[in-house]
């Protein structure tokens, strides 16, 4: 109980970080990992909800978050390794220039 | 024991925080996916803390276990699309190139001893209620039981969907090859 208040501000910082890291970085692997960072942030909220009402409820909830994750991943990385076949790099900005021609 | 928990509880966030601060900052795909993996870990560490054994467990399998390792097979797989150099120099090792697995082999073993101190307890001195993979259980396949079908779905979707964008690469290798051979 006396963590899971800060263990919420901790888990805001988290997911402003990988929020950053969406918009900022133009690698699409890149991209991948910060949204893999905001689904543990949000995944870390539930939990700490979960201990601050002493229910196993929030602690569900972040076993439904994990194939979520899982199948984004399989999807995210095959969608990633079909455009580097197509466009022979990973910079979104290239590949959204070279599409939009 | 609660000194020790705050100690471990900001130990741990300091630990995720920065390595996620190194992971949208890194150039390199691979040290990034292994800080990634140095981030799971501090979470999960906070999950103990928070009382969520067998969450902080999940985490480390299937988090930094299996997802992050498909990550690291696409790294190697598409190795030139990342950076010039993706894997660190082997043949002139540097200090700093230490620091990490050093510090996520700590973090590791503050784990362990954290699992093997609260086995078996239900409350801690603080008044953190541990919730064990037994109550966890009972709660998720008594109350939400429609939730695990839809999870489910999820997974299929995945494998169908991963299963179909490969079956496009693999078509268009072949037309490729015989445009080629024509």
């Amino acid at each position: 109980m006396p963590f899971a208040e800060p263990a919420l501000i901790i888990a805001g910082i988290l997911f402003l970080l990988g929020a950053i890291g969406v918009v900022v970085r133009r690698n699409l692997l890149f991209v991948l990992m910060s949204m893999e960072v905001m689904l543990n942030a949000a995944g870390l909220a539930f939990v700490a909800a979960s201990a601050i009402h002493g229910q196993a409820d929030g602690q569900v909830f972040f076993l439904f978050i994990l194939p979520v994750a899982a199948a984004e991943v399989a999807i995210g990385l095959a969608l990633a390794v079909l455009l580097y076949r197509k466009f022979n790099t990973l910079d979104l900005w290239s590949i959204s220039d070279s599409a939009g021609e | 024991m609660n000194h020790l928990d705050s100690i471990i509880f900001w130990a741990s966030s300091a630990v995720s925080i920065v390595a996620t601060l190194f992971v949208i900052l890194n150039k390199n795909p691979f040290s990034a996916v292994l800080y990634l993996i140095l981030s799971l870990f501090g979470i999960s560490m906070i999950f103990y803390t928070l009382g969520a054994p067998f969450l902080a467990a999940l985490e480390i399998i299937v988090y930094a276990g299996a997802i992050m390792v498909l990550f690291l097979f696409v790294v190697q797989m598409l190795s030139p699309a990342g950076s010039p150099q993706t894997q660190p120099d082997l043949a002139r090792p540097r200090l700093t190139q230490a620091i990490m697995p050093i510090v996520m082999a700590l973090v590791l073993i503050i784990v362990l001893g954290l699992a093997l101190m609260r086995a078996g307890t239900i409350t801690t001195t603080d008044g953190t209620v541990v919730i064990t993979a037994q109550r966890l259980g009972q709660v998720l396949f008594k109350k939400y039981y429609l939730g695990v079908e839809l999870a489910s779905l999820i997974l299929l979707i995945g494998i169908v969907g991963g299963m179909h964008l490969g079956r496009a690469a693999a078509i268009a290798e072949e037309t490729e090859l015989d445009v080629a051979i024509r």
